[in-house]
């Protein structure tokens, strides 16, 4: 490959650093932790995960159109309520589809509020979402006041599923990355791409620029009905702020994935290795008996670091060229 | 689209901003909705009131004043570690004094040198190392949160001066707290700072557009910089503050400051692409977004419904200012 080609390649896939990362992180938690690999540990982290990957993947589609979304975390908490409100432990395979259609839905009519306000008001992303997610909070609290709820046990056996001796989580992670794949080479995603990176070339284009940005905030409200019933799925109870605290994990996870915030690059698989990537750093720093008031700390400086390389190679490059 | 539609729009965009002064009509919309919280409940409309109002947002406006100077800026410029920084700043005055009064000048220097420390990184993060401001600040917020963390070790110990407390949350002259002057004076600095400095013209400069800037001499990286470490400066003098009327620290303290002092920003007509903005605008702001809370507490509804309605007048209220040009233009 000649170094022009070497460079479309990289600026296509711009998860190819983080995932160099994620191997190092994987190498020093496996040397730490023996049973990391084992199915059953495995499984239990993947099941854990899944709900901020799928949240991840939601924003990232938000972020590559050139937004972001504030309120992810609230909205899986509504979408809880709504599952919480509509299964309980008796509830047949018919009714909890439905109901995993219903928290799909209502997400989706929660992004199209966020993406009308964003894309036809014109309002600025960052207080619009937030602005709303105090509405979807409000409703989460009005669904479900008390913590409680529950799930059918066969449901929960279910998700925890390892089929030929994979975790559930990995097929649903295959389906996703493999539907991302099909979508990358369709017009919807040069014109996602386009919007993203400059929305006023994209306009004169004649790109439906507003549109495309409406379908990124509706994306983000479906995948939060379907972290919002993996999260159900796992814990087999709910609480109306059960999701707020993985809005900022979702936008980290996406930088740390390799997505530009500004928009116009960066893929889904890079959302899902960037929550790879905080999970691991987590496991790491619990393994290696890091003090338990430090714990914080060394991850928020791991976290900074993670972000600082690529600008680091930036600024040397700057300084050489100098 | 002709050249008569584009002088137009221009046109319109101009009057627009002529006849509809964004702060000017924050402080009105204050003025009407605190009226308004008498026909809710008539005990809302009295000076006494009146005066709790302008003190708590007057921490709102202290908080917010850094967040103002570093979203005009621009270059998506947002500080996310405001929130953490009030925080270690009223934990670390907490500890230090002890209760001491003449620790508090002491305290007041470590508050505001810590928030100097943190905003310095965030600084050299977002122009050295081109981190979004987003996630660097929210980054940092994690290790400030670290580092009180490791130094509490989980224990807020201390007292709060009381000399402090007089000073800044009791009535001090004619039944008017001490914060509300304190805010005032912070007021009159930001102007002079926005508008009678060289840093006040660089900082509209790079908010505007960055690369003209540089080519017109600007140091950019320096403004940056500065602009971060002026933010974490006021958030920790908000801190020190808040402890004032708090009189106790929590882990959460600031956090509750964090997403209302952007708000406060976007309310008050700053645009948060940069390079347009004003203090006083952040001023009204805060005491637009400080009524609102106010009245639906008077209004004594279920938190559910509060929530719901704070969500959409937040987003009426954006709508009335937050708007992005048109793509058409």
């Amino acid at each position: 490959m000649n170094s022009a080609r070497l460079q479309y390649f990289f600026s296509r896939n711009t998860y190819i650093f983080s995932l160099l990362l994620l191997a190092v992180l994987l190498g020093v938690n496996s040397s730490l932790q023996d049973n990391l690999f084992e199915l059953r540990v495995l499984n239990n982290s993947m099941r854990t995960l899944l709900p901020l990957i799928l949240l991840a993947v939601g924003q990232a589609l938000v972020v590559i159109g050139g937004g972001i979304d504030l309120s992810v975390g609230t909205m899986v908490s509504m979408l809880v309520a709504v599952l919480i409100k509509l299964i309980d432990a008796e509830s047949g395979a018919g009714d909890i589809i439905l109901a995993i259609l219903a928290a799909c839905g209502v997400g989706v009519l929660a992004g199209m509020l966020n993406g009308f306000a964003v894309a036809f008001l014109r309002l600025q992303p960052i207080v619009t979402t937030y602005a709303t997610s105090f509405i979807f909070s409000g409703v989460a609290l009005l669904l479900l006041p008390r913590p409680g709820g529950q799930i059918p046990t066969d449901l929960r056996r279910f998700y925890a599923q390892t089929p030929y001796g994979v975790p559930l989580s990995f097929y649903i992670i295959g389906i996703l990355i493999l539907i991302w794949l099909i979508i990358r080479s369709t017009r919807y995603a040069q014109y996602l791409f386009a919007t993203g990176s400059n929305s006023q070339a994209a306009y004169t284009t004649g790109i439906p620029v507003r549109l495309v940005r409406l379908t990124t905030y509706v994306w983000a409200g479906f995948f939060a009905g379907l972290a919002a019933t993996a999260l159900t799925l796992s814990t087999g109870s709910g609480q109306a702020n059960i999701g707020d605290n993985m809005t900022l994990d979702s936008i980290v996870a996406v930088v740390l994935g390799g997505t530009r915030l500004s928009g116009g690059k960066g893929g889904i698989a890079g959302a899902v290795i960037g929550v790879m990537i905080l999970r691991v750093i987590r496991n790491v720093i619990f393994f290696a008996d890091v003090p338990t008031w430090s714990q914080t700390l060394v991850n928020a400086l791991i976290i900074i670091a993670a972000l600082a390389g690529p600008g680091l190679l930036g600024l040397v490059r700057r300084v050489v060229k100098k | 689209m002709n050249a008569s539609d584009v002088s137009n729009s221009t046109g319109r965009l101009l009057r627009y901003q002529r006849y509809f002064n964004p702060p000017l009509i924050a402080l009105v919309l204050a003025v009407i909705l605190f009226f308004a919280g008498g026909l809710i409940n008539p005990n809302f409309v009295n000076l006494n009131q009146a005066t709790n109002i302008v003190r708590l947002a007057a921490f709102l406006g202290i908080i917010a004043a850094g967040q103002t100077l570093v979203i005009i800026s621009g270059g998506e410029g947002i500080d996310l570690s405001v929130g953490a920084v009030v925080t270690l700043a009223a934990m670390l005055t907490f500890r230090f004094t002890e209760g001491r009064n003449d620790l508090i000048w002491w305290g007041l220097l470590l508050s505001c040198g810590s928030g100097m420390a943190v905003g310095l990184l965030n600084g050299l993060g977002v122009a050295l190392l081109r981190i979004p401001p987003l996630v660097m600040t929210l980054g940092m917020t994690g290790v400030v949160q670290g580092t009180i963390l490791v130094v509490t070790q989980g224990e807020m110990v201390g007292t709060t001066p009381p000399l402090m407390a007089r000073l800044i949350a009791s009535p001090l002259i004619l039944g008017i707290p001490g914060v509300i002057f304190i805010w005032l004076a912070l007021g009159v600095v930001m102007w002079l700072v926005l508008n009678r400095t060289t840093y006040g013209k660089h900082l509209f400069a790079i908010g505007t557009n960055r690369t003209t800037a540089r080519l017109s001499g600007v140091r950019v990286l320096r403004v940056v910089v500065l602009t971060y470490m002026f933010s974490g400066l006021l958030a920790g003098f908000g801190g020190f503050v808040l402890l004032g009327f708090s009189q106790t620290v929590f882990l959460q303290l600031g956090n509750n400051y964090l997403f209302p002092s952007i708000a406060a920003v976007v309310v008050g007509g700053t645009l948060l692409t940069g390079g347009i903005g004003s203090y006083w605008g952040t001023m009204s702001g805060a005491l637009v977004l400080t009524l609102i809370d106010s009245l639906l507490r008077a209004m004594q509804l279920e938190e559910a419904y509060q929530l719901i309605i704070l969500g959409a007048i937040l987003l009426v209220l954006i709508t009335a200012y937050g708007r992005q040009r048109s793509l058409r233009q």
